[in-house]
């Protein structure tokens, strides 16, 4: 058996690849989930009313999307220029940590200038802690896979010492939470009664913004051209260390408006458990959609229905949603397998 | 020698195709190699002949035809496909183009990788060591066996290459463009090895794209062109000229370089040095290119080529000395500011330097230019315009294979190097450096790029040209210097030059010594 490099890919085969990998995914799933007792036809069924049958399954589905949108985003773009931010969890609690400081009422606006000085903030504080890995890295050469992936672990501790400390909520009877949000730097609900919020937008204009970037600027040229080819583009003239630097602080400012939205959006208040991974799942939206920003979109829908879905099938079948993770994480190692069999025929 | 109708069949390749996808590499090729003969395959790049050998070896599966190699008794039995163990046991022996060896290791080593059984729990290396002994004086191959082969000249580590294939018993050694790497000199003793080594029985098959080696080593050539055997003649009965014509499929016009009067100096270096890690340093160089001249920097590889190249590239700054373009400041080690003020750079390494091999040809022809106000506006690209620009420069260069829209990876090596020129010469360059611009390229492509430079050169130009290639250095160069252990000679005009004083000055001697 050999490998053959393919030499026209089709658009038809960059779509019908990840939707074969997700199939086949759902496919490989079916087993566990027999062996736990459940019809997997009647699990996924209930997955997929679940997360896209009704009104309120579907709002569900698109605030879960709402962190992943952004955090695939932090990964995707990052990815192209062959940066490895695995530190997009650490990221999003800075995001958030900066978003309940600035917004749980040091400062007093009105909420046209207070939303967008949080969402700037967490944005800021994003980037900042992407700052480091990327100093280390274009400086020293330290990889960045290890530095991003231990500030996560950082950073979650750092939150937890605030918590407890200085920005703990004095109302908390206790408990490691911060002082809520004031309504000024609460992002509005997009329906009422729902828990869809303005992140979803901010979210969704990110994504059309990075794809503008990536695909129509100079700068994105350049990211495009170091990510391809380092040497080439160093050779055109580019200033590879700043291209890297430039993308390392769009890449944590997107995974800090992440953390904004969960916090300024959702929850209301800081707590150690913000993120249920978001930061990690993001890796696996990024790949999927083959670190393209249109596709991180979808990619980033379908992960949060199988959550969502998974969530739903559990409470129904009794069954437990961990089955969630195995599914996501199937469709990441099916999704790799078929983005080799983009590249490269199979010959006998 | 007997006559060649005597000697024994060793080899008969019948009828083997290979297609990979499209693209049909080898179709329908016999091929017969006789005991004691060598035999020289030639061939443009892309004319199938690395496939074919990959086939003979096994490390690919013919789709049609069959390979059969003499047995110890003198048979022909047919080789078993895909396996390059059994063509190994078989006494065929093949030295890649690059080599196959371990730096760490010592030559000893090396040679014996892989022909020890793994269960015996110490080495017996005083038999190979005899036997080692034994081939290397019959071949004339003189190589130390202890030391590392790291440490070696690339010389030597193709004797080592040579060597491990006698040690592994062949009979049949294949060696792929054996010479790209040599020095004349270099050459020299491994067509003696090849000789002799031939009068001992050896079958021998040469690959090359070199006339003159062909003409000076072989007794039989097949000629192979778009993947089929195109002639197959006696070395003796044909010429240069013949094979040239029979390899390309039409007549070759080679360019001529017209005398032409200096104009004033473009680039000076005045005792420049620079280093480059892991590379031969550039030691204290003095070099001057005039307008509508080209000056040629001869040497074997490694020989801090890259350092000078890198430079005059704008990747590295000087360590000392000092630049001069057009009698002024040098611009610095920033590739922007050298394209801005009218340096045009063809990279060494088409692949790695040169091209983002998955980006698109439009995308490439703007590498240099996607910041000047034809490509962009407020940062933004003007997609219309950078495609309008690369559908211009591929209909001027003669860019084929594909688009704008086309993946640059996908094209192949001459229509990139002309993709590269493109977005050189686009710029109407006052000094050009191509380093190695015609490596790897097949005789029509080297044709266009030798005629684009001598065309640059008729403009006023300056020209650097770094080359491996002596025959392109004598024919467009007007001055040649050679660099030797990061060392520059002074220019020489190329008229008072033969290739035997240039080969000798590649391995260090001086010209007087000569």
């Amino acid at each position: 058996m050999r490998l053959e490099p393919r030499t026209e890919i089709g658009p038809l085969v960059r779509v019908a690849a990840p939707v074969c990998a997700v199939l086949a995914a759902f496919l490989l799933c079916a087993l566990p989930l027999a062996l736990a007792g459940a019809d997997p036809l009647a699990a996924y069924g209930r997955i997929l009313s679940g997360s896209l049958g009704s009104g309120f399954a579907l709002t569900e589905t698109l605030s879960r999307a709402t962190p992943l949108i952004l955090t695939g985003l932090a990964a995707a773009v990052a990815f192209r220029a062959r940066l490895w931010n695995i530190g997009a969890e650490g990221q999003l609690y800075a995001g958030a940590l900066a978003a309940v400081a600035v917004g749980s009422g040091a400062l007093a606006a009105p909420s046209w200038l207070l939303v967008p000085l949080v969402l700037l903030a967490g944005a800021a504080a994003g980037a900042l802690l992407m700052l480091g890995p990327a100093w280390l890295k274009l400086r020293l050469n330290v990889d960045e896979v290890v530095t991003t992936l231990l500030l996560n672990f950082i950073m979650l501790l750092f939150v937890g010492m605030m918590l407890e400390g200085p920005m703990q909520d004095p109302m908390s009877l206790g408990w490691p939470q911060s002082a809520p949000m004031i309504d000024e730097a609460t992002l509005p609900r997009l329906w009422a009664r729902t828990r869809v919020h303005a992140g979803l937008l901010v979210a969704l204009l990110a994504g059309l913004a990075i794809w503008f970037y990536v695909h129509r600027t100079t700068w994105g040229f350049e990211l495009r051209a170091v990510g391809a080819n380092p040497s080439a583009a160093r050779f055109a003239g580019m200033k590879v260390r700043g291209v890297m630097l430039r993308t390392a602080l769009i890449s944590g400012a997107l995974a800090g408006l992440a953390g904004v939205g969960e916090v300024a959006g959702l929850k209301g208040y800081l707590t150690q458990d913000l993120s249920p991974g978001y930061g990690y799942a993001g890796i696996v939206v990024a790949m999927l959609a083959q670190l393209d920003a249109r596709g991180v979109v979808v990619a980033a829908l379908f992960i949060a229905s199988v959550f969502v879905g998974a969530d739903s099938m559990s409470r129904a079948l009794g069954i437990s949603s961990y089955i969630a993770d195995l599914i996501v994480a199937t469709s990441l190692l099916t999704m790799l397998i078929a983005g080799f069999l983009v590249r490269f025929r199979i010959r006998p | 020698m007997p006559a060649g109708g005597e000697r024994p069949v060793v080899l008969r390749l019948a009828g083997i195709t290979k297609r990979f996808g499209k693209l049909v590499a080898n179709d329908a090729i016999d091929l017969e190699l006789r005991a004691g003969e060598v035999m020289a395959l030639l061939g443009e790049n892309g004319a199938g002949k690395t496939t074919l050998m990959s086939i003979l070896f096994g490390h690919y599966v013919a789709d049609a035809g069959e390979v059969a190699v003499a047995d110890a008794a003198g048979r022909l039995e047919p080789l078993p496909a895909g396996s390059p163990g059994a063509a190994l046991a078989r006494g065929v022996g093949m030295v890649h183009q690059h080599f196959t060896l371990a730096d760490n290791l010592s030559v000893l080593e090396n040679i014996t990788l892989g022909t020890e059984p793994l269960w015996r729990w110490r080495r017996r290396s005083g038999e190979a060591r005899r036997l080692l002994d034994r081939l290397a004086r019959d071949a004339g191959l003189e190589v130390p066996l202890d030391v590392r082969v790291g440490s070696l000249s690339v010389g030597q580590q193709q004797r080592v290459e040579i060597l491990k294939a006698l040690y592994r018993g062949a009979r049949i050694l294949i060696l792929d463009e054996p010479t790209a790497v040599l020095t004349p000199q270099e050459t020299d003793a491994l067509f003696a090895t090849l000789r002799r080594l031939a009068a001992q029985g050896m079958a021998v098959i040469f690959i090359s794209h070199k006339l003159g080696e062909v003409m000076a080593l072989s007794e039989r050539v097949a000629v192979l062109r778009g993947g089929r055997k195109v002639a197959e003649l006696a070395t003796a009965a044909t010429d240069r000229e013949t094979l040239a014509e029979t390899m390309v499929g039409r007549k070759v016009a080679t360019p001529k370089r017209e005398p032409m009067s200096p104009g004033a100096p473009l680039v000076e270096l005045r005792g420049v040095s620079a280093r480059l890690p892991g590379r031969t340093a550039l030691e204290r160089a003095d070099l001057t290119v005039h307008a509508h001249q080209i000056v040629g920097i001869a040497g074997v590889s490694g020989n801090g080529q890259q350092a000078l190249s890198a430079v005059l590239a704008g990747l590295v700054a000087p360590a000392e000395g000092e630049l001069r373009l057009a009698g002024g400041a040098w611009p610095g080690a920033d590739p922007t500011a050298l394209t801005s003020a009218g340096i045009g750079r063809i990279p060494e390494d088409r692949h790695l330097e040169g091209v983002v091999g998955d980006m698109t040809a439009a995308e490439n022809l703007a590498l240099e230019d996607y910041a000047g106000q034809e490509c962009q506006r407020w940062g933004i690209l003007r997609g219309q315009a950078v495609r309008a620009r690369a559908e211009r420069l591929i209909a001027g260069f003669d860019v084929r294979g594909g688009g704008p829209d086309h993946l640059t990876r996908l094209l192949s090596g001459g229509n990139m190097q002309k993709l590269i020129l493109a977005r050189v010469l686009e710029r109407d360059p006052r000094f050009i450096l191509a380093n190695q611009p015609t490596r790897g390229l097949d005789i029509g492509a080297v044709t266009y790029v030798h005629d684009r430079l001598l065309e640059a050169r008729r403009r006023g130009a300056g020209v650097l040209l770094i080359s491996e290639e002596l025959e392109e250095l004598l024919t467009l160069a007007d001055r040649i210097a050679v660099i030797y252990r990061g060392r520059l000679s002074a220019p020489i005009p190329t008229e008072s030059l033969t290739v035997r004083e240039l080969g000798l000055m590649m391995a260090g001697q001086s010209r007087h010594a000569a």
